[in-house]
């Protein structure tokens, strides 16, 4: 079986679903993290990468998903088996609200408009203290009860016996798959083909029939609803909420996220998530000087690989298959 | 109604906070109009400009005349290096993709603020007012410090003077023309590539003055830029990007509703501003007082 043969998605799925298995929680701590960070990324790449929309608000949807999902748990006690759902789709309308106004403008325009949004949703969530407690966020955002995990492992073997926030890394990691898996059926169809007519030239787009906006806003819409998701998550993830989760420079920070995997490719920014987590991880043992570090690597990334982490291995892959064949 | 002092005097600070943002907003819708990028580092070049003053006034010390001379110091000192960086890095992404020149000004951002930190640490810093302005005035029964007055009188001085540079004289002509048609320009044998370094250099010199002449006035914090720079992104795009009045106007409008905002409705000041931003993009995306873009 050659190497790009195999279904590198599930091998990766497989392993990640191992890590708490080595019982470090720390590992689970950060794998974690990185499974929600690329989702949010990924949900923004199909935006930027494969619609060619530059958004520099998109944490609002992710802002919005994790208060959605908080204030539903916390204050109202609602199952996440409905609160994650609602986060999604809460997330979602005000895309499609806020993006119908975005997609009438361009680029730079856009750009704006979005970045001014996610200001609002910024400014409500810190200055709204009855609702989403101001500027003090919302701490402890409780754990989805895993009650029913435990007795299915008097059932099964190897399923019980691990900790709350293992069985919270399960559920993001079947949750985000999941997410991964429409996704990629959305980009991969009829429609996700239209969306990269429309990044490469709308102009013509638009002359064949198609409807410009209404897909840039369907994009819209879909890339909100899942960093919305992905919020939900994080919410929980993180034991809390705090309105800099809308705050414009997370929206950058994904966007570097997303630019140092590789915008365009499915995957890229899912690499870029565990590339630039990790490297955190490291860096931050070392000096607290972690954005200096970032800014630079943003500078060698956009002068030497503007590709990404995706492109220079795609890149280095094809010029290694080549070689045999010259040779 | 509140008392009509408390509201001129509530409407003479927003009118000062205005001067300031004009101040950092008119660099920024400058880059914009001739070179067509917004640069979010301009809000990291207004704090560098604060805390370079505070650095010269700890040098030279206090006394008459010395706060001034800081105070320039600091803006040629931001502005040499905003020359710097157009030429050795930001020229050789101008033919590439709108979202690589956003990233690479926010590169800057996360750069020169740790620079800051690792220079300045994180405790704020504070400048005293200069000697010459300590004093204040009463108006209508409203307290209003020289300093202040002096802002306020210098942001229109400012205006006027940028704009006699921009209509009366060539360079003027020159940067009005380089934002309309670069190449042509080039092609009638002016030298672009230096124009551009030019305007890139004297949008750093009033992003740092804004930052020297803002020192006195309130504690130099990190932290400081990314809040700005959205304020500043506020006023220009209300005003119009790359309008050089737009941008006056949409200062003062942005002063009058925070500071009235804060009176009328404390919770929701922030929220108002930008909604406005949000409300202008949509009716008149090119703001108030600019152009279409073609």
């Amino acid at each position: 079986m050659r190497l790009s043969r195999l279904p590198w998605a599930l091998v990766v799925l497989a392993v990640a679903f191992c890590v708490p298995s080595m019982g470090s929680r720390f590992y689970t701590f950060l794998a974690n993290d990185v499974v929600i960070w690329a989702l949010f990324a990924t949900s923004l790449n199909i935006l930027v990468g494969y619609t060619g929309l530059v958004s520099f608000g998109h944490a609002a949807y992710f802002g919005i998903g994790a208060y959605a999902t908080g204030l539903l748990m916390k204050k109202l006690g609602v199952s996440f088996l409905i609160a994650f759902p609602a986060a999604g789709v809460i997330a979602g309308l005000c895309a499609l609200v806020f993006g119908f106004f975005c997609v009438r403008l361009t680029r730079i325009y856009f750009a704006m408009l979005t970045l001014a949004f996610a200001q609002i949703v910024w400014a409500i969530c810190f200055k709204w203290n009855e609702v989403t407690g101001g500027e003090q966020g919302m701490p402890e955002i409780p754990y989805p009860s895993f009650d029913w995990m435990e007795r299915v492992a008097t059932v099964l073997p190897f399923v019980g016996g691990y900790r709350t926030s293992d069985y919270f890394y399960f559920t993001c990691l079947f949750l985000v798959a999941a997410c991964f898996w429409m996704l990629r059926r959305i980009v991969a169809s009829p429609f996700g083909r239209m969306l990269t007519t429309i990044r490469e030239n709308a102009e013509r787009a638009e002359f064949i029939g198609v409807n410009v906006r209404r897909y840039e806003l369907a994009a819209f819409v879909i890339a909100g609803g899942f960093a919305g998701l992905a919020g939900g998550l994080f919410g929980i993830f993180n034991r809390g909420v705090f309105p800099d989760f809308a705050y414009w420079t997370k929206s950058s920070e994904v966007l570097i996220m997303t630019l140092l995997g590789g915008m365009g490719t499915f995957y890229g920014p899912a690499v870029g998530a565990v590339a630039l987590i990790g490297l955190n991880q490291q860096i931050v043992s070392y000096t607290e000087y972690w954005p200096l570090i970032l800014g630079s690597i943003l500078v060698l990334l956009l002068f030497v690989f503007p590709g990404g982490i995706a492109g220079a291995v795609i890149d280095l892959w094809r010029r290694l298959a080549r070689r045999p064949t010259r040779a | 109604m509140p008392d009509p002092s408390f509201v001129f005097a509530q409407s003479l600070s927003g009118l000062t906070a205005a001067m300031f943002l004009f101040l950092i907003a008119s660099g920024l819708s400058l880059i914009f109009g001739v070179l067509r990028v917004l640069n979010f580092a301009h809000g990291t070049f207004y704090m560098l400009g604060a805390y370079s003053a505070f650095q010269l006034v700890q040098w030279i010390g206090v006394g008459p005349g010395r706060f001034w001379l800081a105070a320039l110091g600091a803006a040629t000192a931001i502005a040499i290096m905003g020359g710097v960086i157009e030429r050795f890095l930001f020229r050789h992404l101008y033919g590439k993709e709108e979202l690589y020149q956003l990233l690479f000004t926010y590169a800057l951002v996360l750069i020169l603020s740790d620079v800051a930190k690792i220079i300045w640490g994180t405790q704020q810093k504070s400048v005293s007012r200069p000697p010459e302005l300590t004093g204040a005035f009463h108006v209508f029964g409203a307290t209003v410090p020289h300093y202040n007055l002096f802002i306020l009188l210098l942001g229109p001085a400012i205006a006027l003077t940028f704009w006699f540079v921009l209509q009366r004289t060539r360079t003027g002509r020159f940067i009005r023309a380089a934002a309309l048609d670069r190449e042509t320009l080039g092609a009638l044998g002016v030298n672009v590539d230096g124009l551009y370094t030019g305007v890139f250099v004297l949008a750093s010199f009033l992003g740092g003055l804004g930052g020297a002449l803002i020192a006195p006035m309130r504690a130099t914090v990190p932290g400081m830029d990314t809040e700005v720079i959205v304020e500043a992104f506020v006023v220009v795009v209300i005003g119009g990007l790359g309008s050089f009045w737009g941008t006056f106007l949409g200062a003062v409008i942005y002063g009058q509703v925070l500071s009235f905002g804060i009176l009328f409705f404390p919770r929701f000041s922030i929220f108002a501003v930008f909604a406005l931003m949000a409300a202008v993009l949509i009716i008149r995306p090119w703001g108030l007082l600019g152009r279409p873009l073609k």
